[in-house]
Formats: structure tokens, C-alpha cells, sequence
């Protein structure tokens, strides 16, 4: 992205890295019909797990629109979000951009613990006491090890969407392969 | 696990699946009386929140029929039910001290 001018760089994150196993973590899970507590290692491997600021911004609007338009529900994938807006949040979110049918579910964060947990926290300038994750992508194979990573640099920064698919695909046929053993 | 329903522990998916789900909504007496139930009983549920509104509520009507909450699902006895009180009573006789799953009962008589 070229603006012309320097746009703000965050902080060099602290973040689970491929090969690493991702911290695991139960939250309220929202999807089209109600919230349940769930753990992300209770989820259907591999997992693509999306952190994205709140509800509402751009950036969410934006990554969420994509993931959609691209049909990450067909790659095999459980697709998850993770922000820091409520569960009745999630579910306007759900609705707002037509992802009933997808199957993308939402963890719930108010709290920023699951961000903190795996290094990509974002404190917000000029909303005092709100601190998110920033954009960031993991895709989890079994046991939640990781095998696809990537955390934004910059604020605002999009995951690289091509990089993003190819890691999910790739994660499902290696478990393809793995349950034909 | 034979007894693990017994555990009162969190419910966590995919470790030991409750038998019990209770749909609820945040804040709604009706449900915190089931809960209190539950909890007395030493029962392992899951919870699944439903909105305010009751035309967003079809995962509850789906279940019992209707949109009201609190519903129970009780995989155990295959017995979906509304209304607090009436729940209230189908826990006391079920898993209550009389009741006929009382702990001590299904752990006698197994799983």
C-alpha cells in the first residue's frame, strides 16, 4: 500500500511461530444462532484462526468480506475470527455481512486475554483503556501446532490473502494425508 | 469416564461432552434458576446464549417449539423441556436425592 507518507509501525510482536503449538484458549463461540463456550483445541483440524479489530472497523469489514468473497468456508478449514466485541456484536456482525451459511464462527475477547496470550496485542491511540489484537492469521494443525503464521507490521496492515489460502489448503490435505495413513 | 457428568467441572467441547445443554439468556431469572438447580445437583451442562429478541431465537424453537427460554436438553433421558419451574421439578425428580438418576443410582447402575 503506497500512501505517499509512512504509515504507523507497531511494535515487533512476540507470536507463536510455525512449528510452535498455539496457546489454547476457551471463549464464547458465536455463530448465526447462539454463543457457547468452546475451546480452540475442541475445533475441527486444521483450524484457520483470525484476529481482527473490533467489529464494526473497516478492517473487519474488510478481511471478513474477502475471506468470504474468496470462500474460505470451502477449503476444509474450521474458520474462525477472534476480536475483542461481544458475543451480540458478533452476531450483527454475522448477519451484516452475510455470513449465515458460511459456517465462520467468532471467538469473543472483551478482555484482550487470548491477544496477550499469543503476542499481538494493539493498544488503540486515542481510546483509552482499549487494547485489541492486532490483524494477525494462524492456520493450526492437529494438537494446535502451527503451521502458518503471519501478524501485521503496520497499522493498518491486511493479510496477504494468496499466502493465507495456500498455507489453509495445504494444512488440509497434509490432514488428508495423515487420516489415510 | 463413567461418572465425569458428575464432575461439575466447566464443560469444555470436546473433552467431556455434558449431556445437559441449556439454552439461556444473559441476565434472565428464569435461567439463573435452572442454573442454581443444576448447579445443586452437581450437573455438568453446556450453556448456549440466545439473543433478547425472540425472532433470533429459532435454534430454541427448533429444540422445544417455542422461543422462550430457559430450555433444557437432557440427552440422558431424551427429554427437551420449557419453562423454569416445570425444569426445575424434572431435575428435583431426576437427579434430586429422591430422584430416580440420583448420582449414587446411575453410578450404581452404570453409565
Amino acid at each position: 500500500m503506497d500512501l505517499g507518507f509512512d504509515v504507523v509501525e507497531l511494535p515487533a510482536p512476540d507470536h507463536p511461530e510455525e512449528g510452535d503449538r498455539a496457546p489454547d484458549f476457551t471463549r464464547p463461540l458465536v455463530d448465526d444462532e447462539y454463543w457457547e463456550n468452546t475451546a480452540l483445541s475442541a475445533l475441527d483440524a486444521p483450524v484457520c484462526l483470525v484476529c481482527h479489530p473490533m467489529d464494526g472497523s473497516f478492517p473487519a469489514t474488510y478481511i471478513w468480506n474477502e475471506l468470504r468473497d474468496r470462500g474460505f468456508d470451502n477449503l476444509g478449514a474450521t474458520v474462525v475470527g477472534l476480536s475483542i466485541s461481544t458475543p451480540y456484536a458478533h452476531k450483527r456482525f454475522i448477519e451484516d455481512h452475510d455470513l449465515r451459511g458460511t459456517g465462520f464462527r467468532f471467538f469473543s475477547d472483551p478482555a484482550n486475554g487470548v491477544a496477550e496470550a499469543y503476542g499481538v496485542t494493539n493498544a488503540l491511540d486515542g481510546m483509552n483503556g482499549v487494547v485489541e489484537p492486532r490483524p494477525a492469521t494462524f492456520v493450526l494443525g492437529e494438537d494446535l501446532t502451527v503451521q502458518y503464521a503471519w501478524v501485521a507490521r503496520e497499522h493498518p496492515e491486511l493479510p496477504d490473502y494468496d499466502d493465507l489460502e495456500a498455507a489453509v489448503v495445504e494444512a488440509v490435505e497434509a490432514g488428508a494425508v495423515a487420516d489415510a495413513d | 469416564m463413567l461418572r465425569s457428568a458428575y464432575t461439575g467441572l466447566a464443560p469444555i467441547r470436546g473433552m467431556s461432552e455434558p449431556a445437559i445443554t441449556l439454552y439461556r439468556l444473559q441476565a434472565c431469572p428464569f435461567c439463573e434458576r435452572v442454573v442454581r438447580t443444576l448447579e445443586e445437583y452437581n450437573l455438568s451442562y453446556r450453556s448456549r446464549f440466545v439473543e433478547p429478541l425472540h425472532s433470533k431465537r429459532d435454534a430454541v424453537k427448533r429444540e422445544s417449539g417455542a422461543r422462550t427460554v430457559p430450555v433444557i436438553v437432557d440427552e440422558r433421558t431424551g427429554v427437551t423441556m420449557s419453562e423454569s419451574a416445570n425444569i426445575v421439578t424434572y431435575l428435583e425428580n431426576t437427579y434430586g436425592e429422591e430422584g430416580r438418576l440420583a448420582p449414587e443410582a446411575a453410578a450404581a447402575g452404570g453409565s
